[in-house]
């Protein structure tokens, strides 16, 4: 199927100043406009030809995109253009949201933080390769799932949350957005909206063409991290082939309110289990209001994998999301940072 | 403007994915431009109706509904097949709804099992109606027959400005009778097409084989599911049209409460061919008919 080549194809290159341009841009070129972050995303798509727009919205020269600064009314905001290695060496993302610092430090490697946004990760497509070779499948409009036949290559699939397409969410950080209850902020033509990160992600039953809310016409300029999960107990763990530079094959995110022993709170996030980060909340309700210990910790796991549907090559996620759980909730409790 | 959406497939074949959903835009205006003309026109083809129903002579007239046989009332549709009516309306709304809203922005995570149950829920209540019809309903007042179709040419050459009014139906006139046979070829188009599609999803009803067929054929089916689905879009909308008409009410009532007036009945209908109140004159009006069809 496809070969990344050398040459890039043509297209019309924007680098607006400002987001309201950068929209105006979006808007006009609609679904032939591309919003480009760090570009670790985008290039593949472009040099593969499996997608052709005619203009591409370079955001890189937009500084109010970037940083992290104090939210209004507590918490912290964090611009879409800010790249995983400042949000992972942030000291205020460090010292309230340890969680967030640590998944944003374990994607990819060094390089690629310094030039990947943390917009781009949460917003980067599926790595199914059936889908990224340019196979027709269901998420490229057609109507057929490549990696779901019985000798498809689906190791690295879902085991949840399948209607039709089969693939995962692969970011790092958006499970840990998902366990802080940060809100996403997107900018439109209808102005700004503010979306919770568990809702901004969706799955192939809401629209199977995309990973998120975001239109065409619209690009998310910020996260704000909520000041109500800050310096909670954390926990978070990527399980991937290779510890040097992969993708995760499980990811847990967990933050707790620990009062005297007891979870007051908690939100556990599993991802690249489903085609987005998902809430374990039955295994929350199990945790919440209980004081952990090794029988709480492993009901947790059991209940976080019940439903779950594996594929013909993928079942291992099953036992290995279980016993990431398992910790999560066992260490989370015992530690501020993970 | 494409109007079937093609890939190729992995194998370098050209296979049909679905139709454009161009199609359900024009299937909308087409619904909403035939409701505008025939509200343009409408005024002129009342203005005449009134004119026919003061005739004295070939004319059996509306007027009876005042006197006090005209105001008795005569059953049109029975509770069995009003129940059937209410159900397959709802569930192809709901249908239409899932199909089609997200298509057009309105996306939420349950229209394909919404989609699916209600597809079941249709078929069921069609294949009562099929049995009920067929054994409890007389099911050639429904069909279309060679009179029909002549006094089909004949309504619209009145319709054009004919000096001859069309003659009066049996139970249901044939544009309703048309109306019911492409909604048959659409709905079966759909509900066939929409049960093989069951295959390629998770449902406690059929074990999922999405490799069923080929990705040529899926490809078909795809394409018919969509191209019922788009007629069944215009069609609703004009059967919506005609049951809001203030002349048409009494049709609307008569599916709601199950009852015309004779009156009504005598003013719409010839009672030699349907007379749903004496059993001896709809003997001898299907006597006739079957003379007249011989």
């Amino acid at each position: 199927m496809s070969m990344i080549r050398d040459m890039m194809p043509g297209f019309e290159l924007f680098q607006p100043a400002t987001a309201q341009d950068a929209v105006a841009l979006l808007e006009r070129y609609g679904d032939d406009a591309w919003a480009l972050a760090g570009g670790l995303d985008t290039f593949d798509w472009l040099k593969d030809r499996i997608k052709r727009p005619r203009a591409v919205v370079d955001l890189g020269a937009i500084e109010s995109l970037r940083g992290v600064r104090a939210a209004a009314g507590g918490g912290l905001e964090i611009g879409a253009m800010t790249t995983l290695t400042e949000v992972s060496r942030d000291a205020s993302v460090k010292e309230s949201y340890a969680l967030l610092a640590k998944a944003a430090g374990l994607v990819a490697t060094p390089q690629i933080r310094n030039q990947g946004t943390i917009g781009g990760n949460v917003c980067q497509d599926t790595r199914c390769w059936y889908y990224r070779g340019g196979w027709p499948c269901y998420r490229a409009g057609g109507n057929i799932c490549y990696a779901d036949t019985p000798a498809s290559m689906n190791r690295e699939h879902c085991v949840f949350g399948a209607s039709r397409c089969v693939a995962v969410n692969p970011s790092d950080t958006a499970g840990a957005l998902v366990a802080l209850d940060a809100s996403m902020v997107v900018l439109g033509r209808g102005g700004e909206k503010v979306v919770k990160a568990e809702e901004f992600f969706i799955g192939p039953a809401v629209d199977i063409t995309r990973m998120t809310v975001l239109r065409p016409g619209e690009m998310l300029t910020a996260i704000r991290l909520p000041a109500e999960w800050a310096g909670a107990h954390y926990y978070f763990e990527k399980a991937r082939d290779r510890q040097s530079w992969d993708f995760a094959l499980v990811s847990v995110a967990a933050a707790m309110k620990v009062e005297g022993g007891t979870v007051r709170d908690v939100r556990l996030v599993a991802n690249s289990v489903a085609p987005y980060p998902m809430r374990l909340k039955a295994a929350e309700a199990q945790v919440r209001g209980k004081t952990v210990d090794e029988r709480v910790a492993q009901s947790a796991g059991d209940i976080a994998v019940r439903g779950a549907r594996p594929l013909h090559q993928n079942s291992f996620k099953v036992p290995l999301m279980r016993n990431l759980v398992r910790r999560a909730v066992r260490e989370a409790t015992a530690t501020t940072t993970a | 403007m494409e109007l079937i959406q093609r890939t190729s497939n992995p194998w370098g074949q050209e296979v049909l994915v679905r139709i454009s959903w161009d199609l359900f835009f024009i299937a909308l205006a087409a619904g909403a431009l035939f409701c505008i003309i025939h509200l343009v026109l409408r005024p002129r083809w009342l203005k005449r109706e009134a004119a026919a129903a003061k005739a004295p002579a070939g004319f059996v007239s509306g007027s009876g509904a005042a006197s006090g046989a005209g105001s008795e009332r005569v059953v049109r549709h029975g509770l069995t097949a009003r129940l059937f009516h209410g159900v397959m309306a709802i569930a192809m709304i709901v249908l239409l709804l899932t199909g089609f809203l997200p298509k057009v922005g309105i996306q939420f995570g349950q229209w394909l099992t919404l989609h699916w149950i209600f597809g079941v829920v249709l078929i069921a209540s069609i294949v009562f109606h099929m049995i009920h019809a067929t054994f409890f309903l007389r099911l050639r007042d429904i069909l279309i027959g060679p009179r029909d179709v002549k006094e089909w040419f004949q309504e619209i050459r009145y319709m054009l400005g004919g000096s001859t009014p069309p003659a009066k139906p049996g139970k249901y006139p044939v544009d309703h009778k048309m109306y019911h046979a492409a909604v048959t070829v659409a709905g079966f188009a759909a509900m066939i097409t929409g049960v093989l599609m069951m295959f390629r999803i998770d449902t406690p009803i059929f074990a999922r084989n999405p490799y069923l067929y080929t990705d040529s054929t899926w490809g078909w089916i795809y394409v018919l599911h969509g191209v019922g689905g788009v007629l069944l879009v215009a069609l609703t909308i004009t059967h919506v049209y005609f049951a809001i008409l203030p002349e048409k009410r009494w049709i609307t009532r008569s599916m709601i409460k199950g009852w015309v007036t004779r009156g009504e009945l005598v003013a719409h209908h010839d009672p030699a061919r349907w007379d749903p109140g004496n059993a001896d004159d709809r003997a001898a009006a299907a006597a006739k008919i079957a003379r007249e069809s011989a």
